[in-house]
């Protein structure tokens, strides 16, 4: 089997698991979510759709398919079409450069557990996660009413201010790393200590401007169902709607990703070296991957967490967060990490 | 007098608001493992008090006789009239009959409480001379017509069942 033969096939069986990976789990977050809020409301939560309730996302997923889907008349066809496409795809598009394991030996040669291993990395990250804004705006605009128009104006408002602190946190990452590869931050990190002790700073900011990216409370000002019925989606039914909820809960996942990889060492599992890993051979990137699932997991359970301790911000006091807080933070983040590798890191 | 309560000035530290957020994500975990509250309803009943004042019904003594006399109190007494009474006759007793409640006292021949109209006030439980009356802890009521929701002479003897007190009025006699 020739090279070119061999990646073509090694990244088409890659995109089909990684895709499957973020969809499944995005369904199962749903069930996730209510469960883990029904026990922290002291209830029960769905347990009625097979055994504990576990075929539940699929039963909710027939029902959106079967719904109808209705386009209501005042709304701009085109955008309004458009909207949940772009919500959803810049989502999964993100996943492509997220790595989810230490490379694995095939046939002798060695595939990276990433689907596209960018030098570019986390630049690709935030170019396309920034568009699922678009697509919240349009909807907003498209919708033609007024809880739409006011949900996606915020949206707008809030990511734009948000992508930038999220950005500058980062940037200490890169520092130490030396490099925008995200294959080689986790190596940097699993040889050193994980970022999140190294730059604790860097990493408040990260998971906070990660929850405004995302829509999740406290900042899903977006769609505020006390003020704003349901935001942005208030027209939308039926698929058109779950496409903007898998949109969501895909990009948890992705910032949830990120997240273990910038911060949290990726697929490095503590007092095990990456020489030891590797070493291993394919167990060893097995039991990688697990560790970089678990730990995507339970940020994604953190964002639950949060949900259901932290009520929603005024927007005023959004803005002020964003603008006047978290890009100061950020910025000292950065000179306290130049200052530390002004030796020759 | 209402009492002034004093705001002190936040400490640098709890101005972060850090501290109040770590201790509130405390208290939702912790929350997590408590017992849940919730009732499986239809497989799990709440437990209802005997004193429930739920849908009304008739009782029988303890040898089963009718205990209700059929006075029409209730009838007269209930609000919203969700009570309709037919009175029977007594039955004339044979000369060396002992007496007994079918030739002493009279019975209702129908006796129709419309629980659609029902406020559950227990006016009627109230007003019975005889104690024939009574409020149940039956909470559950659904049919799928109106007239199902009529309750008739034989549902509520079904409801009300039999209840056993001290006063034996046929006692001796």
């Amino acid at each position: 089997m020739n090279d070119l033969l061999f990646n073509i096939v090694a990244a088409l069986v890659k995109i089909l698991i990684f895709v499957h990976i973020a969809l499944i789990l995005g369904a199962y977050m749903t069930l996730a979510e209510r469960k883990v809020s029904a026990w922290m409301q002291d209830r029960i939560g769905p347990n009625r759709v097979g055994p504990a309730g576990l075929l539940q996302p699929i039963a909710d997923g027939l029902k959106f398919l079967f719904k109808e889907d209705v386009v209501p008349g005042h709304v701009e066809k085109v955008l309004y079409v458009l909207a949940p496409a772009l919500t959803l795809v810049p989502a999964f598009l993100v996943m492509a450069v997220i790595p989810f394991g230490p490379p694995v030996a095939v046939l002798g040669r060695q595939v990276p557990l990433v689907i596209a291993d960018l030098d570019v990395g986390i630049l690709f990250v935030f170019a396309i996660s920034s568009l699922s804004v678009y697509g919240i705006t349009f909807a907003g605009w498209a919708s033609n009413s007024k809880y739409a128009m006011l949900g996606g104006v915020r949206s707008s408002a809030q990511m734009i201010s948000y992508e930038i602190c999220l950005g500058l946190s980062v940037v200490g990452v890169f520092m130490a790393a030396g490099t925008l590869r995200l294959m080689d931050v986790v190596v940097a990190q699993a040889d050193g200590t994980w970022n999140v002790f190294a730059q604790p700073l860097g990493f408040l900011v990260f998971a906070i401007a990660a929850f405004a990216e995302t829509n999740r409370l406290p900042f899903d000002m977006p769609e505020a169902e006390t003020e704003l019925v349901a935001g942005y989606h208030t027209e939308y039914s039926s698929m058109k709607f779950a496409m903007f909820f898998l949109g969501e809960y895909t990009a948890m996942f992705v910032f949830s990703a990120l997240v273990a990889v910038l911060f949290l060492g990726g697929w490095d599992i503590p007092l095990v070296s990456e020489a030891t890993l590797r070493g291993l051979g394919n167990w060893g990137a097995v039991l990688g991957f697990l560790s970089f699932m678990v730990k995507a997991l339970a940020f994604l359970f953190f964002y639950v967490w949060v949900r259901w301790t932290i009520p929603r911000f005024r927007f005023d006091q959004l803005m002020q967060l964003g603008w006047k807080v978290l890009i100061p933070i950020a910025l000292l983040n950065i000179a306290i990490t130049g200052l530390l590798h002004l030796g020759g890191g | 007098m209402g009492k002034v309560v004093e705001r002190k000035p936040l400490k640098w530290y709890e101005e972060l608001y850090l501290p109040a957020i770590l201790s509130g994500l405390g208290r939702t975990f912790r929350q997590m493992f408590k017992p849940d509250i919730t009732l499986q309803y239809p497989e799990e009943r709440p437990e209802i008090h005997d004193d429930y004042r739920g849908a009304p019904g008739l009782v029988r003594d303890d040898e089963g006789r009718e205990k209700c006399v059929s006075c029409q109190l209730c009838e007269f007494i209930c609000p919203p009239r969700a009570i309709l009474i037919t009175p029977g006759e007594i039955r004339e007793a044979a000369p060396d009959e002992k007496a007994g409640p079918d030739n002493v006292e009279k019975a209702p021949k129908e006796f129709f409480i419309d629980m659609l109209r029902c406020i559950y006030c227990g006016y009627c439980e109230e007003v019975c001379p005889e104690e024939a009356i009574f409020m149940t802890n039956v909470y559950e009521l659904n049919g799928s017509t109106r007239a199902e929701l009529v309750h008739d002479k034989d549902k509520l003897y079904e409801i009300g069942g039999t209840r056993v007190d001290p006063i034996k009025k046929w006692k001796g006699k």
